[in-house]
């Protein structure tokens, strides 16, 4: 409930430092693994269900849906299979924590999916993982074999009868397909152009059966929720916000990287007392709070808890809790410009507002940010991305546009210096 | 020539296509060993993966086309991607790849003539609290600077040269 002191905690989901691995299944179990599994295993499904939900997990991903609540919408048995996917994809922009796990320490992300799998009743497990983490993707298959030579998985788990089988899915450099139904679709083999929904996945998902996606973040939370109990879990965060959570730092700071301590520390915690501060103590221009889709705020927001509540309070977004940080000798537009230039890239075209809307928000603010820009264009930007938002099958769209309207609200005087000026009064090329 | 999947390929093939219980399931991932045996994402390659699991060759080309690491061109031994996204940015990364580019004498999207190096601006590496960051053949380096590329480089060249010899080229 506290800020947490001034000192990140580490030990409950960030286990390693930087350059350090836990890679030996050994070593996991020396260091109280599979513990959770096995209470989890003592218990009926639909209590460890139960169990996740009195923990308050929040989806870890970046929307913050309850897990347990989530894992509720599954249907009865009515004899389809039902399977869980892992969202491994990691590629929302500053975004770098399950990057972590999935190379450093993949045990108790495994040990989450078994515990989940046995709750949910799925016998099939598929991690979906961003191609471009090759070394990540080695790490799993050989911790997944390492764990059925164990007995961990197979006909049976830790001595459980329960048929179980983990497999590594390797995505293919499309952010879409962190989409959930996007990364179904890419799964089956196909593009990953998102789905309409309803139906949910938990209804209709991998070749129509029942499915669930969680984050790989989420389910080290599983993990230490069962080891921990539900009760002990949600002290360590926030009210109805369970748990301790793992921030990300990057950008214009001294100090960037991975930090953990309970949910809900402020930003100027992570920033200026983990972080030690901007590089060379410069004044922030801004903060963008949880990946780049998320709303950009400023040093006034310093104070802000980063939960999922607290954020979407101040304006932003929690998102994935990955601070990106600017100081005042960096031209806000050229960051914009990155932004927009990436939505772009990565729309997959299906809906024409997100196509075409991206496309002109790169090219005025890639005009502007060269001194091309003209009087009116921060009410076309404006105007664009406000044709985006709501009118897309997915949240891209959103994710496209919220950075855009935030910017120009933001910095709207530099925006306009940069039109008057007919160039760059940062000096960019 | 008919391609063909070498005795180890074929191996990881059974093994890929046995985790699904739907062919094209499997197609990504042999779109990979495909791509790893043949070079790149060819259209006799691609006819190949098509016949290989039963699929219509539209729908093999129709996914194949989606994807950016699904390569339907050549590329150079050492394919260079630097992450020019916000974090990268914000820690140099603009300048990062200027230097690749006099280094190496070629824009994003080129091989050297000696076919040793490509260049690529990428989106996000997930490396943020390590910028900036580039991948050579997916591998990671991080807190790039530039005389850290230039030992990068030059140890790449060095492992590219034939045994007991000079550098290709120079």
């Amino acid at each position: 409930m506290s800020d947490g002191g001034k000192t990140p905690s580490r030990g409950h989901l960030l286990r390693c430092g930087p350059g350090e691995a836990i890679l030996d299944l050994r070593l996991h179990e020396t260091m109280g693994g599979f513990q959770a599994l096995r209470k989890a295993l003592a218990m009926d499904p639909p209590r460890v269900v139960e169990e996740v939900r009195k923990a308050g997990i929040r989806g870890r991903g970046g929307a913050g849906f309850p897990a347990g609540v989530k894992w509720g919408f599954l249907p009865k048995d009515d004899g389809r299979p039902r399977y869980l996917v892992i969202n491994a994809d990691e590629g929302e922009p500053c975004t770098f924590k399950d990057r972590y796990f999935i190379e450093q320490d993949p045990f108790p992300l495994l040990e989450g999916i078994l515990i989940s799998a046995w709750a949910i009743q799925a016998h099939r497990v598929y991690i979906y993982v961003r191609g471009e983490f090759q070394k990540g993707i080695r790490t799993l298959e050989k911790a997944i074999a390492d764990l059925r030579r164990a007995g961990y998985l197979g006909r049976t788990v830790a001595g459980r009868p329960f048929a179980l089988d983990v497999f590594v899915h390797p995505g293919a450099g499309a952010y879409i397909c962190g989409e959930e139904s996007a990364l179904l679709e890419s799964l089956e083999g196909k593009a990953g152009r998102p789905r309409n929904k309803p139906p949910f996945p938990a209804s209709v998902g991998l070749w129509g059966c029942p499915t669930i996606i969680n984050n790989v973040e989420t389910m080290a939370c599983v993990r230490l929720a069962l080891l921990h109990g539900a009760e002990a879990f949600l002290a360590m965060g926030r009210p109805g916000d369970g748990g301790p959570k793992v921030y990300g730092l990057s950008g214009q700071v001294k100090r960037p990287g991975l930090y953990e301590g309970p949910m809900g520390v402020t930003l100027r915690t992570l920033i200026m007392d983990w972080g030690g501060g901007t590089l060379g103590d410069r004044p922030i221009k801004g903060i963008i709070p949880g990946g780049t889709s998320t709303p950009v705020l400023g040093p006034e927001h310093l104070d802000v808890p980063m939960d999922f509540d607290s954020m979407k309070a101040a304006g932003s977004m929690l998102g994935t809790a990955a601070a990106t940080v600017f100081t005042d000798d960096t031209c806000p537009v050229g960051v914009l410009l990155r932004i927009a230039r990436f939505y772009a890239h990565e729309s997959c075209g299906q809906c024409t507002p997100c196509r075409d809307g991206t496309g002109w928000l790169e090219r005025i603010v890639e005009a502007i940010e060269h001194g091309e820009g003209r009087p009116g264009d921060c009410e076309r930007l404006l105007s664009a991305a406000r044709m985006i938002t709501g009118n897309t099958i997915c949240a891209l769209g959103d994710a496209a546009a919220f950075p855009v309207i935030s910017f120009v609200n933001r910095f709207r005087q530099d925006f306009e210096d940069h039109i008057a000026a007919h160039r760059c009064p940062f000096g960019a090329v | 020539m008919a391609l063909e999947f070498s005795a180890e390929r074929e191996r990881e093939f059974q093994e890929v296509v046995a985790r699904y219980p739907d062919r094209q399931a499997a197609l990504i991932p042999v779109l990979y060993l495909a791509d790893r045996e043949f070079g790149f994402l060819s259209p006799e390659a691609m006819e190949y993966v098509a016949r290989r699991l039963d699929l219509p060759l539209t729908r093999v080309v129709n996914t194949a086309s989606f994807y950016t690491m699904l390569r339907k061109r050549q590329t150079g031994r050492f394919h260079i991607q630097v992450c020019v996204n916000v974090a990268c940015h914000l820690r140099g990364a603009d300048g990062l790849l200027r230097h690749l580019e006099r280094r190496l004498g070629i824009s994003p999207g080129e091989i050297t003539p000696d076919g040793l190096f490509s260049l690529e601006g990428v989106q996000c590496l997930a490396a943020c609290g390590n910028a900036p960051a580039l991948q050579v053949n997916y591998e990671y380096h991080e807190g790039m600077t530039e005389e850290a590329v230039d030992r990068l480089i030059d140890r790449l060249r060095a492992e590219a040269a034939p045994k007991g010899g000079e550098a290709t080229r120079e």
